[in-house]
């Protein structure tokens, strides 16, 4: 009975758990791709209870439960709350080249931080509280990935 | 709270890829382990409690295809969607409800057959965060970061960790990752996501574990050596990371602080003998002591530095050598309560510490420790 190992080795089945889905953005989330598409524009909501401004927006406030009926138009630019430099390349989840990064950004006109990509940044320029702006791309479709980056800010006023 | 007690451990070996085992052969090794360390027929078992998830098993509804290997014929059956110490969490408030003397809890993992980035990419917000292709690392390194610059916090120091949990795998026959480190080797190694090297992050890892829970009345007749537990809570904090400050543990300090409120313990650094916390980074072992209040906020660093977590100092830590020398996801949490209830019935083999009467045990859940459970465990009623 020993013998059937000899040479053999455990079967492996190759597969993928690949099906197909669809993510409903809602109200909130397709007012905010619309204003990023058509108008280079990031919107946040603000909650009347807190006055948190939420950004990415949000319906219902997490902190105190109010609808946040309010919407507020921000800036494309803002701070870095927090960073990393990313060296290993994935390439079904990278989407730039290396070196890029990914940070933590409070945009103007926003409490709360957005998670998104940096580039464009010299090595060690990246620090807490550094001032970033938004990279639009010229093809935008509506999705996130409207904006290609965030870099640091090159001009100033 | 009613007392229950931890009766039966059961813990496979952790391996980067076990190939000759199925998902439910790893189960069906874990419960074994725990039916005979508790001295129980799985007849005894009241109800059963898996702790899987759909992704990382390759297939829907995975709690099911364990069933047969947990012994859940004829047994009212439940999941739990996340870390171990959720799922021994929900397994006692089970027995808390009175309907069941005897839980049995089990946890499985095979990393090796996914693509562990993929994975925890899904976790993330579809609409605006996830393809933007952030995982486990990339956003573990965001916390790292943010936690460093609050407080000062070196990579040395954070090196300190996997140094010293990587020296304890040598101890535990069961740990994957034994390795004789020194700062310089962590620090030189290779950065996967800065501050993040490949020496501060855990590896891949194939395993499952199992404990057994009874009330008062089935553990003192089934064990003479019960662990009991003493106080348990967990918190939740924000989803999205931009609505967190990742720098601080809020929802672990909460958790932390409802634990030992029910446990009775006021000084967790005195009361306290040893702690098995949820390291999956080396910055987290120093976030989740402070979170855990053995010392202050930023001081992680230098209470690891001064020597007092190794396993022969004044609060040992992840004497079982932690997530960095195994890290079969979900299981990791059951594999922290395990080792606590190895150490307070003086069964930890060659890593045994001295005199441990009360430990603490805690899982993560969620982005950069979204939730936090926090259990405390003893050797009294
Ligand atoms: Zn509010």
């Amino acid at each position: 009975m020993e013998d059937w190992r000899k040479g053999q080795e455990i079967v492996v089945m190759e597969g993928r758990i690949k099906v197909p889905y669809r993510w409903a953005a809602g109200e909130v989330g397709t007012r905010y791709l619309q204003a990023l598409r058509d108008e280079r524009k990031f919107l946040g909501t603000r909650c009347p209870g807190c006055g948190i401004v939420y950004h990415p927006p949000r319906r219902h406030c997490p902190d105190c439960g109010r609808e946040c009926a309010e919407w507020v138009e921000l800036g494309d630019r803002g701070t870095l709350v927090s960073y990393t430099v990313v060296h290993r390349h994935h390439p079904q989840l990278s989407p730039l080249p290396l070196p890029f990064g990914y940070g933590i950004v409070k945009l103007e006109g926003a409490d709360t931080g957005f998670l998104h990509l940096l580039y464009e940044f010299g090595e060690g320029e990246l620090e807490a509280g550094l001032p970033v702006e938004a990279v639009f791309a010229e093809e935008r479709e509506g999705s996130v990935l409207d904006v290609r980056y965030f870099r640091p800010l090159r001009e100033v006023g | 709270m009613e007392p229950v007690a931890v009766v039966g451990v059961g813990m496979t070996a952790m391996r980067r890829e076990r190939r000759e085992d199925g998902y439910a052969d790893l189960v069906y090794e874990a419960v074994r382990l725990a039916l005979e360390d508790a001295g129980m027929t799985i007849d005894q078992v009241d109800n059963v409690v898996t702790v899987s998830n759909d992704f990382f098993d390759g297939r829907t509804i995975s709690s099911m295809a364990v069933q047969d290997a947990c012994g859940s014929y004829d047994k009212n059956v439940s999941t739990v969607e996340g870390d171990g110490t959720f799922g021994a969490f929900y397994g006692l408030m089970r027995i808390l409800s009175g309907s069941f003397g005897t839980t049995l809890v089990c946890a499985h993992h095979k990393g090796s057959e996914s693509v562990m980035p993929l994975i925890t990419n899904a976790m993330f917000e579809p609409v605006y965060e996830r393809f933007l292709g952030a995982e486990a690392v990339t956003s573990s390194a965001l916390q790292a970061r943010a936690y460093m610059d609050k407080f000062g916090v070196t990579e040395e120091e954070c090196a300190l960790v996997s140094v010293k949990n990587h020296g304890n795998a040598f101890r535990n026959p069961l740990a994957q990752l034994p390795l004789e480190l020194t700062v310089e080797e962590v620090m030189s190694s290779p950065y996967v996501a800065e501050p993040l090297k490949v020496l501060d992050c855990c590896p891949i890892s194939d395993g499952a574990s199992a404990v057994i829970l009874a009330s008062a009345e089935v553990a003192e007749k089934i064990t003479s050596k019960p662990v009991w537990v003493k106080g348990v809570a967990h918190c939740c904090d924000a989803y999205h990371l931009g609505d967190r400050d990742l720098s601080d543990a809020r929802a672990l300090r909460d958790a932390a602080r409802r634990a030992y409120s029910m446990a009775g313990i006021s000084d967790p650094r005195r009361e306290i003998d040893l702690v098995e916390l949820y390291d999956a980074f080396s910055y987290m072992e120093l976030m989740w002591l402070e979170g855990l209040g053995f010392c202050g906020p930023g001081e992680g660093g230098k209470l690891t530095a001064s020597g007092a977590t190794a396993p022969e100092g004044e609060i040992p830590v992840n004497p079982s050598g932690g997530c960095l020398s195994g890290h079969p996801v979900l299981v990791a949490g059951l594999n922290r309560i395990i080792e606590c209830v190895l150490q307070i019935s003086g069964e930890a083999g060659e890593r045994q510490v001295d005199g441990v009467r009360t430990a603490v045990a805690h899982g993560i859940n969620g982005p950069c420790g979204q939730s936090h459970c926090v259990w405390v465990l003893g050797g009294e009623k």
